[in-house]
């Protein structure tokens, strides 16, 4: 019972208790105070930087009919690392994979990044992402990201339109604003619109508990930034016309450029075959895509804007105005053909039956060859050397603008060809070289091509007897006018204005004249004023060309339509320009039999459609 | 002369503070930990704070009838308390629910209860009650095998759970044969069995029997004029390889797979904040992200949001870490030295061998608790599910700790009563 025998060694649990103590506070005292990264991975452990993404701006035609809109998707995300044992199989049959595919996301996904988030399935429907939110917290690892799609409600102007997809390499090393995976506009307008489309993401910071559930916003969002949403585009396509436009296309190669001559607003570029937009949206893009592009009718090549073809006939028209503004012809002028112009045995342009000769008008009304072949002669032959005869020739054509891009909002184009003096010395020698080497050019062909749009917009700069406003495709943005002066200042070209009546008149004469080569294609009531065009095709029958405006007076409309392996360009083309023209200006349409001709004629044959 | 005092006199109002203080810290955390869920009404009887307020009024109860009761009577039915104990843990086995592989719960109703929580009480009124026997040696091998073998029984059914955690904790009890006189070569033998125990685990059988035999080598070499001094150092050599081939043996082939990563965690042998890691991971996190001052009180992210397991119970720790710091760290473990401080001066003061004994036994329980509890949190201790005394949600240990303490503060309180 003795208390004091062994009291000494209570020592002994004061130094045992101290001493553990102790080493519990230096414990504390490094994780708590000197070592910085448990705060860093508390953070990481549940803030989570969700972006948000801003809507992306739609896009409406001239007339307010909405165009492009936007739907709801999901993309699943992963981050590898938080990725615990999960029931792998159960995933795959929700979101609808098979595991392969499944282990390869996965893979990817960890390529990427073990800890930053990146897609692993990307665009779910809105069905599929509800029931995986549900069960979202038994796959640790795993989040819903919303994004938007977009929506083509009227199925038509794929090309011009373009597509959204997630934002390619090339431009992710360029850009900071965009992540990967950030939609990104790929053709189109979408393409050339791309900044005032996309708008500006915001950023939400959001904290998440253990299963990965949402529990509300990191210190009342004090670190969000809100999105802005893209700004509204307004097209001056007229989507009536297009769709219409597309419809005259159907199973035939080819293009339609329809542009107002006042503003150079574009009204329709149809390229043919066409393809419903809605195809290259969401999941199915992939597929869809690889299956039109390795179709061998192109469907995905915009020809409105890239096939280069001659002009053709149609290009008369530019050599009778620079004809008489070098005051080589002038109205009365007149030229006889005798089926043709003969320059030597070797040399010879041949020319269809009609009465000879014939003056200004009648030669364009009736396109005869032989007529411009004197002109075109005449214009190099006036000067002392066919090089400089044939420059200032070229400068007047280039005026047109031809030749060269014409720098639009239009996401691609082409040059086109206006062949230069370097161009012909390379293929015949210096000075080895005249205008009856090169005569092809007097009736649009030899070395000379063009894009349907520069056709389209020669043919407004005809209608506005002089001058053209660069096409474009925009009107408004944001609801604003567009503001560029590239659009809204008139580019000259350099014939004078008083040449162009003579001119016009001869279209108009294609028309009413009784040889008139578009005389077919009357419309009644409606003054149009066209030029037949036949571009030889080495690869095959010829392309049907035609270019024409109306109505004459003030003209409203002016297009360019190019119909492949069609022929003479008075049998598909003039005929679709005349139904173009009177569907535009008085919306009805007077000869439903041309019409109904048209719309089920097939250019493209059903044997190769089977292929 | 004991019948005019009142309730309260002579009671040790420095513990009933440190007590009253740690309840209250205890509780605002386990609300803290439960915050955020949702859940409105946090002190309904469905919630954990809710049921806590409960156990906290329930074990005053426990308190004004162990004040009430005159402290004769646990010197009386110590031993009568021991058998009920020992009964309670056999019984557990036959009919107990069995909670994470362990039958160690009696549910009654809604309610369970941990009998191993009170066989603490029980074994420690026995071992109080033998050891203040009148005329008592320790020197005797007999006394002491008896002290052992009351100490050891309901460690016995309790590894039979099994439940290794409430197992070291009884194991504890031994320091307070150390204070009644066992040979300290015996603390010596224990403190280097726990050496050779982490170096077998740190660097295998092969490694550890080397060391050892190499130092026995040396030490024989240096004694080589000592020849009497031979034959013990060859024993022990004998014995110490022993050991670690049991060592080698116990952990490879006894201890399950979680268990061994437990260790192995400690040891530093194994890193994996995914797996086996995760708990003691996140749990560091959270402390450590409570930084200097904290996040403050309910604003505590890890904890509220579950990255932290059993952040009421075994691991309310974390709470306390991350929403009050370092600060908070030092103000928890500082009522904790100063209730293991304050046990042993006043256990020194007793005049008879049971209260002395008793108050040690209080001391070297909350201590196991204590350090075990925050040492597996900060990572100084394999994971070893114990509650943190006073502060961990739960019914049982807040009464089996309240009621061991009271017991002490009554024997205190009544120690001028004794006759000895």
């Amino acid at each position: 019972m003795g208390t004091g025998k062994h009291s000494s060694r209570r020592v002994f649990f004061y130094f045992l208790f101290g001493v553990s103590t102790l080493l519990l506070l230096i414990s504390l005292f490094r994780i708590q105070i000197l070592d910085p990264s448990y705060k860093l991975s508390a953070n990481s452990n549940v803030i989570k930087a969700v972006t948000v993404y801003p809507e992306r701006g739609y896009i409406y035609d001239r007339n307010g009919a909405l165009l492009v809109s936007n739907q709801r998707a999901y993309d699943l995300m992963v981050t590898p690392r938080q990725v615990d044992e999960i029931d792998t199989l159960d995933l795959c049959n929700l979101i609808g994979v098979d595991k392969a595919y499944f282990n390869k996301q996965f893979k990817r996904a960890k390529k990427y990044s073990n800890h930053r988030a990146s897609i692993f399935l990307k665009e779910i429907s809105k069905q599929t992402a509800a029931q995986l939110q549900e069960r979202l917290y038994e796959f640790p690892g795993f989040y819903l990201q919303e994004r938007t799609m977009r929506e083509y409600p009227h199925k038509s102007a794929a090309h011009v339109l373009g597509y959204v997809s997630q934002v390619p390499d090339y431009v992710l090393e360029k850009s900071t604003h965009y992540k990967k995976n950030d939609n990104f506009g790929m053709t189109g307008v979408e393409n050339s619109y791309e900044k005032e489309l996309r708008g500006t993401k915001g950023v939400q910071y959001l904290i998440r508990d253990v299963y990965n559930r949402p529990k509300g916003s990191f210190q009342q969002g004090k670190y969000d930034s809100l999105a802005m949403n893209g700004q509204d585009i307004e097209l001056s396509l007229d989507i009536e016309l297009q769709q219409y436009a597309e419809e005259l296309m159907k199973n035939k190669k080819g293009s339609i450029v329809a542009l107002e001559p006042s503003t150079g607003e574009i009204l329709s570029l149809v390229s043919s075959p066409y393809y419903d937009p809605n195809l290259l949206v969401g999941r199915s893009r992939s597929p869809n895509f690889n299956r039109m592009y390795k179709d061998e009718n192109m469907p995905l090549f915009d020809r409105s804007l890239l096939a280069e073809y001659p002009p053709g006939s149609t290009f008369k028209l530019l050599n009778a105005l620079v004809g008489l503004q070098e005051d080589v012809i002038y109205s009365g002028t007149k030229f006889s053909c005798d089926e043709g112009w003969r320059f030597s045995p070797k040399l010879k342009i041949g020319c269809h039956p009609h009465a000879s000769p014939l003056n200004l008008t009648q030669s364009i009304a009736q396109s005869c060859n032989a007529y411009y072949c004197y002109t075109f002669r005449r214009i190099i032959e006036k000067y002392p050397n066919t090089e400089v005869g044939y420059n200032r020739w070229r400068d007047h054509i280039l005026s047109f603008g031809l030749g060269n891009f014409l720098n639009n909002d239009l996401y691609t184009g082409r040059k086109g060809r206006v062949p230069d003096v370097d161009f012909y010395n390379h293929q015949y020698g210096k000075k080895r070289w005249k205008a009856p080497t090169v005569i092809s050019l007097s009736i649009g062909q030899d070395a000379l091509v063009v894009s349907p749009i520069q056709m389209a917009n020669m043919c407004a700069a005809i209608a506005n007897q002089g001058h053209y406003y660069t096409p474009h495709i925009v009107r408004k943005i944001d609801g604003k006018p567009l503001s560029d002066s590239t659009y809204t200042i008139p580019k000259y070209t350099s014939i004078d204005k008083k040449h162009f009546k003579t001119v016009i008149r001869g279209m108009e004469r294609s028309y009413t004249s009784r040889y008139g080569t578009a005389r077919g294609a009357r419309i009644k009531d409606i003054e149009i004023c066209g030029k037949t065009g036949t571009a030889e095709n080495p690869h095959g029958e010829d392309h049907s060309i035609f270019i024409a405006f109306a109505p004459k007076d003030n003209p409203k409309i002016a297009l360019a339509v190019y119909v492949e392996n069609a022929g003479w360009g008075s049998t598909w083309a003039a005929p679709i320009a005349g139904l173009m023209i009177e569907k535009y200006l008085s919306n009805q349409i007077s000869n439903p039999e041309l019409e109904n001709f048209i719309l089920s004629g097939n250019l493209i044959s059903k044997d190769d459609e089977k292929q | 002369m004991r019948n005019n005092k009142s309730l309260f006199t002579n009671i040790d109002w420095t513990l009933v503070s440190i007590y009253l203080v740690m309840l209250f810290f205890g509780w605002l955390n386990i609300y803290a930990a439960n915050f955020g869920e949702g859940t409105h009404d946090l002190l309904s009887m469905s919630t954990e704070p809710g049921k806590q307020l409960f156990w906290i009024g329930s074990s005053f109860i426990w308190i004004l009838l162990i004040l009430i009761i005159d402290g004769k009577f646990y010197t009386t039915f110590s031993y009568f308390m021991y058998a009920i104990t020992i009964l309670l843990l056999i019984g557990v086995l036959v009919v107990g629910k069995e909670i994470g592989g362990a039958k160690s719960w009696y549910a009654i109703g809604s309610f369970s209860m941990q009998p191993s929580e009170f066989a603490k009480i029980g074994t420690l009124l026995a071992l109080s009650k033998y050891l203040s026997t009148l005329n008592i040696n320790l020197d005797l091998m007999s006394t002491k095998i008896k002290a052992l073998a009351i100490i050891m029984a309901p460690i016995f059914f309790i590894m039979l759970q099994p439940d290794a955690g409430s197992a070291i904790v009884f194991a504890s009890l031994f320091l307070v044969l150390f204070r009644e006189g066992i040979s300290g070569v015996y603390l010596v033998l224990i403190g280097l069995a726990i050496t050779l125990f982490l170096l077998t685990l740190t660097l295998q059988v092969q490694t550890a029997t080397i060391i050892v035999s190499s130092l026995c080598l040396l030490f024989g070499i240096l004694l080589k004029k000592n020849r009497k001094s031979l034959k013990p150092a060859f024993l022990s050599l004998i014995f110490a390889i022993g050991f670690i081939q049991s060592v080698g043996y116990l952990y490879n082939e006894v201890l399950r797979t979680h268990q061994k990563n437990r260790i192995d965690l400690i040891l530093g042998k194994i890193d994996d904040v995914h797996g086996a890691g995760y708990n003691l991971h996140q749990s560091k996190i959270a402390i450590g992200s409570g930084g200097f001052s904290g996040k403050g009180f309910l604003e505590g992210t890890q904890t509220k949001f579950n990255f932290v397991p059993e952040q009421s119970t075994d691991f309310i720790f974390c709470t306390i870490g991350e929403e009050w710091g370092f600060l908070g760290s030092l103000f928890t473990i500082g009522l904790f030295l100063l209730l293991l401080f304050r046990l042993i001066h006043l256990a020194e003061r007793q005049r008879s061998t049971f209260s002395r004994v008793f108050g040690y036994g209080v001391a070297s329980i909350l201590f196991c608790h204590f350090f075990i509890n925050i040492g597996m949190t900060v990572g100084i201790v394999p994971v070893i599910g114990i509650p943190l005394p006073f502060f961990s949600y739960g019914g049982s240990s807040l009464w089996g700790f309240s009621i061991l303490l009271f017991i002490f503060i009554k024997l205190d309180a009544y120690r001028m009563d004794i006759l000895h």
